[in-house]
């Protein structure tokens, strides 16, 4: 460790690469915030989002035409408006709705802070498109199959967990994916309503430090390396979930 | 005549204009197998899927073992117990095993317990003649395979009465003969089974009572040793003619 950062400080006395979250304790410190934030920030969505996708998709299959069309309306808003302005109506147009409350210091802030207005609408966001993903999946199932787990007595939730979501997320794995890996590009949007992801980190380090190109650098190869670890994931469940003979 | 187990009654069954069953009637007693033939778009898999409440009907009466269908609070999951069903294109769960494809409906239908069922699955899938094949997924078994699985996963659930819509239809002559076999076999111990084919030889060696529809009515029934020698109604000689 005290290697590395010997050599980034020579690297920047020598050259004027400046790489200071490899030597300074103080912007590593929050460099290392700012990526734990961001981390977090993609588990719950990602987590989030396949959830409320699951759920529209059965919404959608609903036998009540209300909730199919509460679904209907949820997809076209989320899906047909910038993400930037969700997260800005989230954050500014329904948390004024909202009471304030005291915080220990005795000044008041609102009830929800940003990294929770930042997961709600990134949720909302990548959830209109991943029922749409699910949607086309439970589709893709021939609807003979659901009936012979009709004729066999399965009620509809148990046709649904036991036969179409297993054979739905198969035929949708790959579209989920590119959409999850999509909802990891959009996370630095939380940086405008300064949630401390990485991008805000990295956006104070280089107004301290004028490292611009070089935070810019560690911010590509990070988010690299974020999406290829959860394409890497994702392929591995794919390959385990493939059955013999079954051509998905 | 013994007890009857599958009462249709004054049958009607149409799809927007188009009246697919016009009043058709049959009686099956319990431990009899009756075979129904006709034409393509005769209404025959339509009939057979009225019994198990697969489509609703508008007119007339299906009543298995004393339950009535056509009653808008039928508990259908009670009627699907009694009532076995396979299909021309197997339906089975692709991403189970074979065996799995067995214990799936009783574990989770009937909420029995799993070592019971798996046990019963076992004897079952060797009852048709699968040993061996319990660990294989649908994709890697044959058609004929496939549609022996299927049967054993409709009789997990202890029916008492099977419904087969063309199970042959879909497999190459070769194999056709081990599903028959199957089939026979469950005749022989006793179930009760309406069967929509398009074999006549096996109609004609199993059936109680053959029916022969064609646009929505049963133009004529009769056992068939009788059926099958001295049809009676002209388009009944002709299907036979053509067929035979």
């Amino acid at each position: 460790m005290n290697l590395i950062a010997a050599w980034f400080s020579h690297l920047n006395e020598t050259t004027g690469i400046n790489f200071t979250v490899f030597y300074d304790p103080f912007d590593r410190a929050r460099f290392v915030q700012g990526f734990l934030v961001t981390l977090e920030l993609c588990g719950v969505t990602i987590v989030g989002s396949v959830m409320v996708g699951i759920l529209g998709a059965w919404g959608q299959g609903a036998a009540s035409i209300w909730l199919r069309r509460l679904v209907q309306f949820y997809i076209q808003i989320f899906r047909n408006t910038p993400p930037l302005v969700q997260v800005y109506f989230f954050y500014f147009g329904l948390s004024a709705l909202l009471p304030e409350v005291k915080n220990s210091f005795g000044m008041s802030q609102p009830l929800i802070g940003g990294f929770v207005w930042a997961s709600i609408s990134l949720i909302c966001f990548a959830g209109a498109f991943n029922v749409e993903i699910f949607r086309s999946g439970i589709e893709a199932i021939p609807h003979s199959t659901l009936e012979a787990a009709e004729a066999l007595g399965f009620t509809r939730l148990q046709t649904y967990r036991q036969v179409v979501l297993p054979l739905g997320l198969r035929i949708c794995m790959p579209a989920l994916t590119n959409n999850l890996v999509n909802l990891i590009k959009t996370t630095p949007l939380a940086y405008a309503i300064a949630v401390p992801e990485l991008l805000y980190v990295c956006n104070q380090i280089w107004s301290d430090n004028e490292n611009v190109p070089e935070m810019m650098l560690l911010l590509f190869i990070i988010y690299i390396a974020l999406v290829g670890v959860l394409v890497f994931i994702m392929h591995r469940w794919e390959r385990a979930l493939r059955v013999p003979g079954l051509g998905l | 005549m013994v007890e009857a187990l599958l009462v249709i009654d004054n049958l009607h069954k149409r799809f927007g204009n188009v009246e697919v069953i016009k009043g058709v009637s049959l009686t099956v007693g319990k431990g009899e197998v009756a075979c129904i033939i006709g034409p393509s778009g005769s209404g025959k898999s339509t009939l057979i899927r009225c019994v198990n409440a697969l489509v609703p009907f508008e007119q007339g009466s299906v009543t298995v073992l004393g339950i009535e269908v056509n009653d808008p609070k039928l508990d259908k999951l009670k009627l699907r117990k009694h009532v076995g069903m396979v299909f021309q294109q197997y339906n089975l769960f692709p991403h189970r095993t074979a065996l799995q494809n067995v214990m799936m409906a009783p574990i989770q239908v009937l909420k029995r317990n799993k070592a019971e069922v798996e046990a019963e699955a076992y004897a079952l899938l060797k009852k048709v003649r699968l040993e061996g094949k319990e660990h294989s997924y649908p994709g890697e078994l044959s058609g004929g395979q496939q549609q022996r699985v299927a049967i054993a996963r409709s009789l997990a659930m202890k029916p008492d009465l099977m419904l087969f819509d063309e199970v042959t239809a879909a497999l190459d002559p070769e194999t056709v003969g081990e599903v028959l076999i199957t089939i026979r076999q469950l005749a022989e111990e006793g179930m009760t089974c309406v069967l929509v084919t398009h074999e006549m030889g096996f109609a004609r060696e199993v059936a109680n009572e053959v029916y022969f529809t064609d646009r929505g009515v049963i133009v004529e029934h009769a056992p068939p040793a009788s059926f099958f020698t001295n049809p009676t109604d002209p388009r009944t000689k002709a299907f036979l003619s053509q067929v035979l």
